[in-house]
């Protein structure tokens, strides 16, 4: 990418202060993920019955849970988790979507039905297709990340379907057809690069709400395994402690609280710096 | 208006079909004969040869499905493992509790969602609608689950102003029971009231920019009477779109909820269904929900075309 575009790129964020503290944040927890076990004073499998739910200390800035394993140690690494999910999620979506929603507005006959079969799959609140998903796959990272990706397939294949139509129309798309273009040309030199930002979008999107879907897949005991830290974990474990231990409760859900917030923000900037034509796929909100 | 709503009736009904063969799916594609994947491992040879036999097993996929497909139009969805009771009326149940907590989550969001959503956009661009935007952007990023546990953690645990969890019913101990919802709605309300806020405030500001408005406004109209008139009444129009949507959040979201204060609802019922690997109760729950869901996003499109005839046109 050369100058301009990156600047153009950073223009949301710089008119935007608290969407560029987001995309800090979010920086943060991708350098947290990588560089876990530097930065976490303890391991986060350690068991010290001794510390068993001691509240925050300078020993344990985060305090311990009920087998004395360090909270703080333990939300970093789920940092690692967060990161697996949400790009996993992402990559699943776009992966399935944007070939079906390409696809089917290039060729109506078959899109037209394909189409229906995404429709089909609206037809089933995203939670309640996950949790059916994980019966049939049974508990695992993998299959959360499949189970939650399924729902957001849906929505990146309406997006791009209504998108592609749209472009479909311009008047460069029509010359380069009258011209003897070949439809899977128009498709990669003319449609793909003009999705690239609206994608960037859902992406953002999608990644904060495979966050609050993977938490709540843990916390009902239907996501990764109960011993990987993962927030969604920490949280379930610290239920039966909340009065006892509070802040059990508190940083493993202020972590998500900010990964998705941090998400939504910069989502929203980057909506809002899009072609007017693409925003109001998104819902017009703003 | 009737061609529309027949059209919009017959998809409706095509979905419907599609979906429950999906639905219908389920059960086969659970790893495992079918079999004991209905009736559980400790089924006796007679049980099995019975259902085998009820359910046409041995006969092909197409008669099963028509065979199923005619058993739940009659209301019979199949037998819990762990009830020994009919799927139908173990989710009648939990039914109770659901629709209750639905409707009462409704009016919170309603109450809540719109008049702030008017607040800010009648303010925009203002400290009071950056903080509200805001404030409903954090509300959409906080895990339901996590807002329950903190207001069982302040208002029941701490407090002690509200029960934390379960429901008894109000056929048996009077309306006072619904204090035993006001925490669980308040929780499934927060995210949804979040997303209709932020709806109205667009839409609001959509509409504000309508020659209409303009020419209201040119008018000498007063202010707040251009606001409620000419810009609230049809910015409620695409908020009304959008319950539809609210509605299939708010039945994922409340498995979390009903599982978190213990409500026994059908949410609940469907993970403690999963954890117990009593599959029929949780292939019936998933056709009543989608049955339910279309239905609601039937009538909610079809009374959007009443409100708006201007619809109609394009």
């Amino acid at each position: 990418m050369n100058r301009d575009g990156l600047a153009l790129w950073l223009t949301p964020f710089v008119a935007r202060p608290i969407a560029l503290a987001g995309l800090c944040v979010l920086l943060a927890m991708v350098f947290a993920a990588i560089f876990a076990p530097w930065l976490a004073p303890h391991d986060p499998y350690a068991i010290d019955p001794i510390v068993r739910l001691t509240p925050p200390n300078a020993a344990h800035w985060f305090g311990t849970d009920q087998f004395g394993r360090d909270t703080l140690s333990r939300a970093i690494y789920s940092a690692r988790m967060a990161l697996l999910i949400g790009s996993g999620v992402v990559f699943f979506a776009l992966i399935t979507g944007v070939p079906i929603g390409v696809f089917s507005a290039l060729f109506p006959r078959l899109g037209h039905a394909l189409m229906r079969m995404v429709d089909v799959l609206m037809a089933f609140p995203s939670l309640l297709l996950a949790l059916g998903l994980i019966v049939i796959l049974g508990p695992s990272v993998v299959n959360s990340i499949l189970a939650i990706g399924v729902g957001f397939m849906t929505t990146t294949t309406r997006i791009v379907y209504g998108l592609t139509l749209r472009l479909r129309a311009e008047t460069y798309v029509e010359a380069a057809r009258s011209m003897g273009s070949g439809t899977g040309w128009i498709a990669v030199k003319h449609i793909l690069p003009n999705l690239i930002s609206p994608l960037l979008v859902q992406a953002s999107f999608v990644f904060a709400f495979a966050q609050l879907g993977a938490a709540s897949l843990d916390f009902l005991g239907l996501g990764a395994p109960p011993d990987i830290p993962s927030w969604g974990n920490m949280l379930a474990e610290s239920r039966i402690f909340i009065t006892r231990a509070p802040w059990l409760l508190f940083f493993p859900g202020m972590m998500i609280v900010l990964t998705a917030f941090s998400l939504n923000l910069v989502g929203d900037a980057l909506r809002d710096r899009l072609d007017p034509r693409f925003r109001e796929v998104f819902g017009g909100e703003g | 208006m009737w061609s529309y709503a027949l059209k919009r009736t017959g998809t409706t009904a095509l979905t419907l079909v599609a979906a429950s063969i999906v639905v219908f799916a389920f059960i086969h594609v659970i790893p495992g004969d079918p079999i004991y994947v209905l009736l559980g491992d400790t089924a006796t040879p007679d049980q099995i040869e019975n259902l085998r036999h009820e359910l046409g097993l041995d006969q092909p996929i197409v008669i099963q499905y028509l065979q199923w497909v005619g058993h739940a139009l009659s209301g019979d969805l199949g037998h819990s493992i762990f009830f020994q009771a009919p799927v139908l009326s173990v989710i009648a149940d939990g039914a109770e509790t659901s629709t209750l907590l639905a409707t009462i989550t409704m009016v919170w969001v309603v109450l809540i969602g719109i008049p702030i959503g008017v607040i800010a956009a009648v303010r925009h661009g203002s400290w009071l609608d950056q903080g509200l935007s805001g404030a409903a952007m954090l509300m959409a990023s906080v895990p339901t689950f996590w807002v329950g546990l903190y207001l069982i953690l302040i208002f029941a645990a701490t407090l002690g102003w509200l029960p934390s969890s379960g429901y008894p019913s109000i056929f048996d101990g009077g309306l006072g029971n619904l204090r035993y919802l006001i925490l669980p709605s308040l929780t499934l309300a927060a995210p949804n009231a979040a997303l209709i806020l932020r709806l109205t405030r667009a839409s609001m500001l959509d509409v504000s920019r309508e020659d209409y408005v303009r020419a209201a406004r040119a008018k000498g109209i007063r202010p707040w009477q251009v606001v409620r008139r000419h810009i609230l009444r049809n910015a409620l129009l695409t908020v009304v779109s959008a319950f539809g949507f609210t509605f299939a959040a708010l039945l994922s979201e409340a498995v979390v909820t009903e599982t978190v204060f213990a409500l026994p609802g059908i949410g609940r019922l469907v993970v403690q269904s999963i954890l117990r690997r009593d599959y029929p109760v949780i292939q019936g729950i998933i056709l009543v929900i989608v049955v339910i869901y279309l239905l609601v996003n039937l009538i909610v499109d079809l009374t959007y075309r009443v409100l708006d005839p201007r619809v109609e046109l394009q």
